[in-house]
């Protein structure tokens, strides 16, 4: 690392180290919505990092946030819980090497549909195991308080944005922004496109499953039809797009103001989160193509072309 | 002496019921320049696709300094050595014209990484002449600059075998004796290129020896000279004579 790279990495180890104290300044209710915002940083963040450079659009969040936490729901009482997020993600990374292996062959909208249909796939079997064995849905009662899961959350955040800065530096890297570009080109420079498709996938993949490991004392109370909710994966892809997936911070400056708008509309009008996320939606196709980055990357070229003329 | 660096024996492709290349055979020696020319639709594209890993032959064999190519995907080909262009030019918009040349410099055959990988790049990138373009935008590259970003890109992994798809198709008068001495060029620093073309001239000037195929076979093979004048030849392209 050079002093160039340290002079850039400094002010985010500073806002990390500012996020940290968020539980000791702020009310329960301000923590609870930046425990959401970690939630949502992470998912967001760990999406883009696959679906950025690749242009696939996965909608496969909910599955494995939905295994992350049934891992903890079965696991809790038996094992120590700093076990449970490892174990979940090492699942998921499995569940999405999985899929990739399958999927990732088929490219565009075959892929989203998958992705899509696999949150319900796994519900339903993890449903039927569950009429199986006349079992309904799982109490989670530890002594876990909202503030260690916002700790948790906000590490594993860090982790996410450590593995996309040494993964943006990599040849995988930029494997897969060649990939995103033209895969026909990138098989004939002699890349193994299937094989980098699939190793970036477990990241997101790994990501939501510890995501729902650390979240699952939150809801108390949890079932497939909660934690598999297919809404996440729409959340997690809007925030994404509304930040830009061209930099690192682009999901994060999504999932801020993404999350605000979201906590208002639920108070204010409970029935239209909905019309929120399809407004969001068209804003981004047609406003913010590029997203939030997409339009500071316009400001300062406008900035620096009228600064030189 | 000079040795065999590519060897394609027997050689057919189906397209389910469609033959698109039938039993081609033919050699190319080191520091060669060998043609494959024929009409439209005679199976160059088809032959060039199964050589670059494209697709698999649905019979024969390619070996390249011995190791058979047939049936690899194309990563691996570019791996054991086959670069290649495009009929239609492919670059890859969201990257810069250096990083385009990188891209064939870090994966490839010989591989680079890092700084010595975009060194590498930029004395390629003033090799096939776009020194001047360098700093602009892919989208900004006139179609001459473009295919040598993609000559470049290609050159990048050190190939054993370079294969140019049409490279000289689409270019102005100018800009064509501009191509088809940056060819020359490759070929005196000794490297061995297939070349898929239509432009005569081109032919003439550049290749050591030409494949012609015609409906998928090979109907003739020898210097351009001689392919050219053969009566097989010029009936493949300018149809049966009705006096005969």
């Amino acid at each position: 690392m050079n002093a160039q790279e340290i002079g850039k990495v400094i002010p985010w180890a500073l806002l990390l180290l500012a996020a940290a104290f968020v539980p000791v300044v702020f009310s329960p209710y301000w923590l609870s919505m930046a425990t959401t915002m970690a939630m949502f940083v992470v998912l967001a963040t760990s999406w883009a990092l696959f679906s950025g450079p690749t242009h696939y659009i996965s909608l496969a969040t909910a599955a494995f946030f939905g295994v992350g936490t049934f891992v903890t729901g079965l696991g809790f009482q038996t094992l120590p819980f700093w076990m449970l997020p490892l174990i979940a993600a090492a699942l998921g990374g499995i569940l999405a090497a999985l899929v990739g292996m399958v999927t990732l062959r088929l490219s565009g909208v075959y892929f989203v549909i998958f992705t899509l249909g696999l949150a319900e796939l796994v519900r339903q079997l993890v449903t039927w195991v569950q009429n199986q064995t006349g079992q309904r849905g799982m109490y989670v009662l530890t002594s876990i308080t909202e503030k260690d899961i916002y700790w948790m959350l906000l590490g594993l955040a860090a982790l996410v944005y450590l593995a996309g800065w040494l993964i943006g530096r990599s040849k995988l890297g930029f494997a897969l922004r060649i990939i995103g570009n033209d895969e026909t080109v990138a098989r004939h420079v002699g890349i193994d496109t299937a094989l980098a498709k699939v190793a970036l996938f477990t990241i997101p993949g790994m990501a939501a499953a510890a995501v729902g490991a650390i979240l699952a004392p939150r809801y108390i109370y949890i079932e497939p039809a909660t934690a598999f909710a297919p809404l996440l994966s729409f959340q997690v892809v809007i925030m994404a797009l509304l930040g830009g997936t061209g930099r690192l911070w682009g999901p994060l400056a999504g999932v801020i103001p993404f999350t605000l708008l979201w906590e208002f509309i639920t108070r204010q009008a409970p029935n239209q989160t909905l019309l929120l996320l399809g407004i969001v939606f068209l804003l981004i196709v047609y406003v913010l193509p590029g997203g939030f980055v997409g339009l500071w990357a316009r400001i300062r070229r406008r900035f620096h072309h009228g600064g030189g003329a | 002496m000079s040795r065999t660096v590519l060897q394609v024996q027997g050689v057919t492709k189906r397209f389910g019921g469609l033959v698109a290349v039938r039993d081609m055979r033919f050699d190319v020696t080191e520091h060669e320049v060998m043609g494959i020319i024929g009409p439209n639709g005679s199976g160059k594209s088809t032959m060039i696709n199964m050589i670059s890993g494209l697709f698999p032959p649905s019979e024969g064999s390619i070996r390249l300094k011995g190791a058979e190519l047939a049936g690899l995907p194309a990563h691996k080909t570019a791996r054991k050595g086959v670069g290649r262009t495009f009929q239609l030019v492919r670059l890859l918009p969201e990257l810069s014209v250096v990083e385009n040349v990188v891209a064939g410099a870090v994966f490839g055959h010989r591989r680079r990484w890092g700084k010595p990988a975009e060194a590498h790049a930029r004395q390629l990138l003033e090799r096939v002449g776009l020194g001047a373009s360098m700093g602009l935008p892919i989208s900004s590259l006139t179609y001459i600059d473009t295919k040598r970003v993609e000559l470049a890109r290609a050159l990048a992994g050190d190939p054993e075998v370079l294969l140019l798809d049409e490279w000289l198709a689409g270019l102005n008068p100018t800009e064509l004796s501009t191509g088809i001495d940056l060819v020359r060029s490759l070929r005196d620093e000794g490297r061995t290129i297939i070349l898929v073309e239509h432009v005569m001239d081109a032919i003439r000037s550049l290749c050591d020896r030409c494949v012609v195929m015609s409906s998928g076979a090979k109907i003739a093979e020898g210097t351009p000279a001689e392919v050219l004048s053969d009566p097989e030849v010029i009936r493949a392209y300018l149809g049966e004579d009705e006096d005969a």
